[in-house]
């Protein structure tokens, strides 16, 4: 699809599909992930966790524990020093409090996992126990039991007086809402509705895993499966009280993340194990361990109020988001502020988020954090919008999408943008315009945004004697990263695929790199490939001058090959080059090292048909259409992949996920029996399609792509429901009872 | 002068005020002159002399990383917004 500021270059390697590097070793089962990891004298862990949503710890008793036969260790939060970090020491081993079931009390190392079961079983905790708030309405309450008895909330008009399970508030204004709401009231519509979104698991398959070993000198290595290296061994060297350069963190491959893995949850207890036993130990959580005490998507209340006049212009849009953070704060409601309004070219609006701390598992990103929540909030109500005003939801939307130097809400203002033609695009796609036969049939669409993230990555790229290359950075691979990584680097070099060699490295040997999240890996890092692979040219031009005695200057490189304007019978490939490196002056390394400010944020549009079965509430997917702007495809088909897989996940936001809790906070589904994930026969075939604006402070143009498609689908699919079933869904997920109570059926 | 765009919940402390013109080659230097003018503002964004973590600055559109170091020119638009990364 042609679109604005596409060059006309074309490549070489970017934009075609070669297979992933890693794709062999995960197929045949040889690919090494966190529980995979043995070493010689290895114990096994295991944590004692809390049976209470809210209780005091008055006594931990380990001493029958540390008496079984073969068990080696038992650490309790004691073990931990003290430091200012107090909420982070706390949650990885509670010290005062249990504030969800699951908060981990103590870890046991043992000969054998069994033992290390058995021997938890064995500590003795004296509870007080406390009530507990789970609900994010009720926890907000004055009257509401505290997590922190001492805790304010914070925001920018200075702390609360009084302490409160509101952590912080935060609040964007733009020009007056009271006056756009009047002008929609005077002669439009105004749609005023309340949502709620459940708690979310990111449905990876691979657990949480660390195995941590101390050498003689006290350096401290532990092997794990997470999305950021550096961020694990900062926080590990915060909570240990160790120097940075005395912890090692070597990254496995990733079963599944979707932000899940940014942070660790056994890691440092796996290290305090090994310090106690002086052995390696290995902790591997359970599926019931990883629901209960790992981080969840938070839940989520929120209350949109928007108007527009007769004529599809939206004058005024007004949200509250009310975001569960768990045990403690952090609940990311900074991101669902941005993005609720995001696509939209809105004159008069007010967005105010709210961080509350309730009963539950401390809440952690997932792909797209809060997105999908309040996209399917606005998004219904700009579909009711449109069909007050008599508009065509995608003509409503155009009317007011966002363009270039549109001033969102929160004040910024949008540049380079595909907002408008990713809606033109779904608009003009053949979907859309095929009718929708069959009762109890309908179509809807959603339009959702998120804003990606650049930050700091590291590369560095070796040649080799024989033309090969050795790429490595510090950015995990989630998702074939090495390979699109890779083919900048063939780009800029002019060579193939196979004579790049991409890997990840540990903290101890690449320079650092922000977590693999915020879809930018690829962008980010791919920027500081393309640095260190131009580095690298540059400094074989300069030996390539030195060989043929002419000035550097006159070296070109084009396609692999070097040559110089002083002579034309003076040329030398890549390869034969490389084999001349140790007569000209030794190595050439190129460096990449960058904190990228400025990234490509991404819209989608996605389009969706549904039937609704009157009896049963059970909703059956028909077709499914996701249109996305992803600046430059450098990996068209894993472009498609991402898209795909973000509207899988949707699909199970929408329909069937949510974490159960009963009002004393015990988790009632914590396994992919009761928490049904998506299969095969949910979804149907995802039609992915990529439009192109480049982004142009990417040197291809490149956009995040990963988070963007999951936010449209829960909004998309209630749409769709509206208009098969009549009824306007008000929480997630959509489940069967919660439809045919709509319906008034039951 | 670089403008800053005051965050709505300290309007308190700028009279309502919605965008205030400073002088300043960084932000830190910008953020000096607005504590001057108008006093507390420099608190509620800053912990000691460092931006407040929870915060990141954009200078014109850009995620300054440099904080307080970061260059403004003169006709600098600066934010304080929710520092954000994502999944």
């Amino acid at each position: 699809m042609s679109a604005k500021g596409q060059s006309a270059q074309p490549f070489r390697v970017v934009g075609t599909r070669p297979l992933r590097y890693d794709g062999a070793d995960k197929v045949t089962g040889r690919a090494l992930y966190g529980p995979d990891i043995s070493l010689p004298g290895l114990l096994h862990g295991k944590m004692l966790r809390s049976p209470h949503a809210h209780a005091r710890i008055l006594s931990i008793d380990t001493s029958r524990a540390e008496a079984l036969p073969g068990v080696h260790g038992v650490v309790t939060a004691q073990d931990l020093p003290e430091t200012e970090a107090q909420a982070a020491r706390d949650h990885v081993l509670a010290s005062d409090k249990a504030l969800y079931v699951g908060h981990s009390i103590a870890a046991v190392a043992a000969s054998t996992p069994h033992i290390a079961e058995q021997a938890v079983q064995l500590i003795k905790v004296e509870y007080e126990v406390l009530p507990a708030v789970v609900d994010v309405m009720e926890a907000i309450k004055v009257s509401a039991p505290l997590l922190h008895e001492t805790m304010k909330t914070r925001s920018l008009a200075g702390e609360s007086q009084t302490p409160s399970n509101i952590a912080s508030h935060l609040q964007h204004v733009k020009g007056d809402p009271a006056v756009g709401f009047a002008e929609a009231a005077a002669d439009g519509v105004i749609v005023e509705r309340e949502f709620r979104a459940a708690m979310t698991h990111q449905g990876y398959i691979e657990p949480h895993a660390a195995t941590a070993e101390w050498s003689a000198n006290g350096h401290l290595t532990v092997y794990t499966t997470t999305q950021g290296t550096f961020s694990i061994r900062d926080h590990l060297a915060e909570l240990l009280h160790l120097p940075l350069s005395q912890v090692r963190v070597v990254p496995t491959e990733v079963g599944g993340a979707f932000g899940g893995k940014n942070d660790g949850y056994v890691d440092v207890a796996a290290a305090l194990l090994s310090r106690k036993t002086n052995h390696p130990v290995k902790i591997v959580m359970t599926r019931a361990e990883v629901f209960l005490a790992t981080g969840p998507a938070p839940g989520a209340f929120i209350r949109v109020k928007m108007g527009a006049t007769r004529d599809g212009r939206i004058t005024a849009a007004r949200a509250e988001l009310y975001y569960e953070a768990g045990a403690y704060p952090g609940a990311f409601v900074g991101a669902a502020a941005d993005v609720i309004f995001g696509p939209y070219n809105i004159p008069h609006g007010q967005i105010d988020g709210y961080d509350v701390v309730v009963n539950k598992p401390k809440a952690a990103t997932y792909r797209a954090p809060c997105a999908p929540p309040v996209c399917f909030a606005a998004e219904q109500v700009i579909d009711e919008l449109a069909e007050k005003t008599g508009l065509d939801p995608l003509e409503f939307r155009l009317r007011n999408c966002a363009k270039e130097g549109t001033r969102q809400i929160n004040g910024s203002v949008h540049t380079d943008i595909g907002c408008c033609q990713v809606l033109e695009a779904a608009q003009r796609h053949p979907h859309y315009s095929t009718p929708l036969e069959g009762a109890h049939r309908g179509r809807g669409v959603a339009h959702g945004y998120w804003g990606n993230w650049g930050a700091r990555s590291s590369c560095t790229l070796s040649v080799n004697a024989d033309g090969t290359v050795s790429l490595v950075t510090g950015s995990v691979d989630l998702s074939g990263t090495r390979t699109s990584l890779a083919m900048q680097a063939a780009e800029v070099l002019g060579l193939t695929m196979e004579q790049i060699k991409p890997s990840v490295g540990d903290t101890d040997s690449i320079g650092y790199a922000d977590t693999s999240a915020g879809s930018r890996t690829t962008v980010a890092t791919g920027i500081a490939v393309v640095r260190a692979a131009q580095g690298a040219v540059a400094q074989m031009k300069e030996r390539a001058a030195q060989l043929w005695g002419v000035p550097a200057d006159t070296v070109s490189f084009d396609q692999g090959m070097f040559a110089t304007g002083e002579n034309p019978d003076k040329q030398l490939t890549f390869a034969e080059l490389a084999a001349r490196l140790s007569e000209t002056g030794g190595p050439v390394t190129g460096v990449g090292n960058v904190n990228v400010e400025e990234w490509g944020v991404a819209f989608g549009t996605h389009i969706v048909d549904v039937e609704v079965d009157p009896e049963t509430g059970r909703v059956t997917i028909l077709r499914y259409t996701a249109v996305q702007d992803v600046g430059r495809a450098i990996h068209p088909g894993h472009v498609e992949g991402q898209m795909v897989g973000g509207v899988v996940q949707g699909i199970g936001l929408a329909l069937h996920e949510g974490y159960v809790y009963d009002q004393e906070g015990q988790l009632l589904n914590p396994t992919f029996l009761d928490y049904k994930l998506p299969t095969a026969l949910d979804v149907p075939p995802i039609e992915a399609v990529i439009v192109e604006v480049p982004y142009p402070k990417h040197p291809f143009g490149a956009r995040g792509v990963g988070e963007t498609p999951i936010v449209p689908p829960p909004a998309a699919i209630a749409n769709a429901i509206y208009h098969a079933a009549g009824v306007r869904m008000d929480e997630l997920p959509m489940t069967p009872a919660r439809i045919l109570e709509k319906m008034g059926v039951i | 002068m670089a403008v800053v765009w005051i965050p709505s919940l300290m309007y308190d402390l700028t009279g309502g005020r919605e965008q205030v013109s400073v002088p300043g080659k960084t932000v830190g230097e910008v953020l000096a002159k607005l504590d001057e003018a108008f006093p507390g503002v420099k608190s509620r964004l800053c912990v000691g002399e460092r931006l407040d973590p929870a915060l990141a600055v954009f200078v014109d559109g850009r995620a300054a990383r440099l904080g307080l170091l970061a260059s403004v020119d003169n006709n600098s638009e600066i934010h304080f917004l929710p520092a954000i990364a994502g999944g």
